[in-house]
């Protein structure tokens, strides 16, 4: 079973377009009810918004805890805001107060508070949920708007894809990845066989891809690179095949600035469905079919 | 006045909203690029650097000679990132919070902190005067929000622990005693909608929720009006690449009550230039007025 991450480092660069194109193409070929999806990018999840899947299964996510403040017993010390390191504890009318999202839930203040009037309580983070897509099961989630934990999350959504593809003998897991570096790309790399970087050729897109090639090189996972919106600035593109060049990686296509794409996703369609002759669903065949067959093969 | 330009969905112009709207605004304005994972603001504003700080964590750091293993440091810790096994005291630093808890329990306190870094706080003077920092994490490190925390905190003066790198200091101290007369301060957000956005928008007295009129670009937005309604703080969009997608999004502001204060057409043009990194506002001139108009705009919203 191998598992393909798709990433960028800058957002909005197309890695949802391209993931959701990748699961028609699979249905397509020789992978059909060969797959499994999975959209990793927990706080904006939308990979279900092209596919349009049916819920199966929900489950409420639990993500870190917080302290709360007994009023009742609570001295008003003040040895728990002197302690805490997030600025999360606040003295407004003669009251300390806890703000849940600032709180990190280390419990520091817990231990420090001479009246014993702190509490850790759990606290539901988000959903996560199974679904059935026209093109194979998907697994995702929502992180719910400011909570912490995103990583734990993305863990929880590759975990359940990577169990169902190993009891049903399916061949290949695609994850859609989230932007960024931090913890939940580091989630979403860990145990990846590759890693597809949508680049743009923009100043800000070269930039942020050469730091998401580097953290895909620092976990040891083999990237190659496909160029979106590559006719905007093509002294960007080329910008990027050089530097691909000389640094050993492969660059294996260019998908054209193309409005199709947004007119899918309007549609709730994956573009090379949605209208399979554009110049972008061109493209996206073109790279599907130069990474998924060796990918395939390999060991 | 803190105004943070945020998006939920990634890639919608955060930026190229954050640094026009900077750029207008005239002199004595302060500049933060709160993305720590993918900081693209110095990309267009191209600030000469005066100071650097070097940001992370207090690991600890138990003294083995003393510990007398009573695992209390191992109890109290909610991530696991203290371990007592038998006779040795093992820190797992990808675990730990850096939240002291361990030092502070110690009975035999014979655990101290080190700074663990994780990434650099950079700060100089940009064009038109902007008092420029951003932060930039290391590559590997999970944890955006605490550099994020720093960052906001930090004067861009520099401290004992941080290198001066020119003569820049002391213009970003005379830009700094202006900014106490007219401050304004853009802070430019991470995409998403998880801790690093929330600690990014704490203590904002605006959000500027910049989106594009897709079904991504809504169902994002939604996700970040839920962080403002949360934070008590008021928000208006920016509706970028108008004119591509549907009209949801409009529908949905409307329906919500959020203002729709700035919309900028798609044209190849605008991302052509952007894509060769010029601002907006250096691209079409004429958006220089509209943000200026915008600033306006907030500066009366933030005041009611």
């Amino acid at each position: 079973m191998k598992q393909l991450i798709i990433l960028s480092g800058k957002g909005g660069t197309g890695k949802t377009s391209v993931t959701a194109a990748f699961a028609h193409l699979a249905a397509q070929s020789g992978l059909a009810e060969k797959i499994i999806l999975a959209d990793a990018d927990v706080d904006a999840a939308n990979l279900e918004l092209v596919l349009l899947p049916k819920l199966i299964e929900q489950q409420d996510f639990k993500g870190g805890k917080v302290a709360v403040i007994d009023q009742d017993t609570c001295s008003a010390c003040g040895d728990c805001e002197a302690v805490c390191r997030f600025d999360a504890i606040h003295h407004a009318d003669g009251l300390y107060v806890i703000d849940p999202i600032a709180c990190d839930g280390c419990a520091a203040c817990v231990y420090q508070c001479p009246s014993e009037s702190i509490t850790m309580h759990e606290q539901i983070a988000g959903k996560f949920y199974f679904s059935e897509s026209r093109y194979g099961p998907l697994y995702h989630a929502n992180l719910f708007p400011g909570q912490e934990n995103s990583g734990k999350l993305v863990t929880l959504v590759k975990q359940r894809a990577r169990l169902q593809a190993l009891d049903e003998n399916r061949e290949l897991v695609i994850v859609d990845g989230p932007p960024g570096i931090g913890c939940p790309v580091i989630s979403a790399v860990s145990g990846a066989s590759l890693a597809l970087i949508v680049a743009e050729p923009t100043v800000a897109g070269v930039h942020d891809m050469h730091r998401v090639l580097q953290t895909v090189k620092h976990f040891g996972v083999r990237a190659v690179v496909c160029i979106n919106k590559a006719d905007i600035y093509p002294a960007g593109a080329d910008e990027i095949e050089a530097f691909c060049r000389e640094s050993g990686i492969e660059t294996v296509g260019r998908i054209p600035f193309d409005l199709t794409v947004a007119t899918a996703m309007v549609a709730g369609e994956a573009v090379t469905a949605f209208r399979p002759e554009s110049a972008s669903s061109v493209a996206i065949a073109e790279i599907w079919e130069k990474i998924i067959p060796p990918l395939m093969e390999s060991k | 006045m803190r105004i943070v330009v945020a998006s939920g969905k990634g890639g919608t112009g955060k930026t190229t909203v954050a640094t026009s709207l900077a750029l207008s605004a005239g002199d004595s304005v302060r500049f933060m690029d709160c993305d720590v994972e993918a900081p693209n603001a110095a990309l267009f504003l191209n600030p000469t650097f005066g100071t650097r700080k070097e940001v992370g964590i207090l690991l600890p750091v138990v003294d083995e000679t003393l510990c007398t293993y009573c695992g209390k440091c191992a109890e109290v810790c909610e991530f696991h990132a203290i371990a007592v096994i038998g006779k040795k005291t093992l820190v797992f630093p990808e675990l730990c919070h850096g939240c002291g808890s361990c030092t502070l329990v110690c009975p035999e306190k014979v655990i101290s902190e080190r700074l663990d870094v994780m990434g650099v706080l950079e700060s100089g003077i940009a064009a038109s005067g902007i008092h420029f920092s951003h932060g930039v994490m290391n590559v590997g490190e999970p944890m955006a929000v605490h550099i994020i925390r720093e960052l906001k905190k930090w004067d861009g003066l520099g401290t004992a622990a941080s290198v001066e790198l020119g003569q820049a200091r002391g213009e970003t101290r005379r830009l700094l005693d202006q900014r106490s007369r007219n401050d304004i301060e853009i802070r430019d957000s991470p995409p998403g909608a998880s801790c690093p956005v929330v600690e990014t928008m704490r203590g904002a007295d605006f959000i500027l929720l910049v989106t594009e009129p897709t079904p991504f670009g809504l169902h994002d937005l939604k996700q970040v009006v839920g962080i403002a309604r949360e934070l008590g703080i008021p928000a208006g969009v920016v509706v970028n690449r108008d004119g591509i997608g549907d009209n949801a999004v409009e529908a949905y502001c409307a329906e919500a009550g959020i203002p729709i204060l700035l919309r900028i057409p798609m044209e190849r043009r605008f991302a052509e230039a952007i894509a060769s990194g010029k601002p907006l506002v250096d691209a079409a001139p004429e958006y220089r007025e509209k943000f200026q108009a915008l600033l306006e705009d907030i500066t009366a919203k933030v005041a009611a």
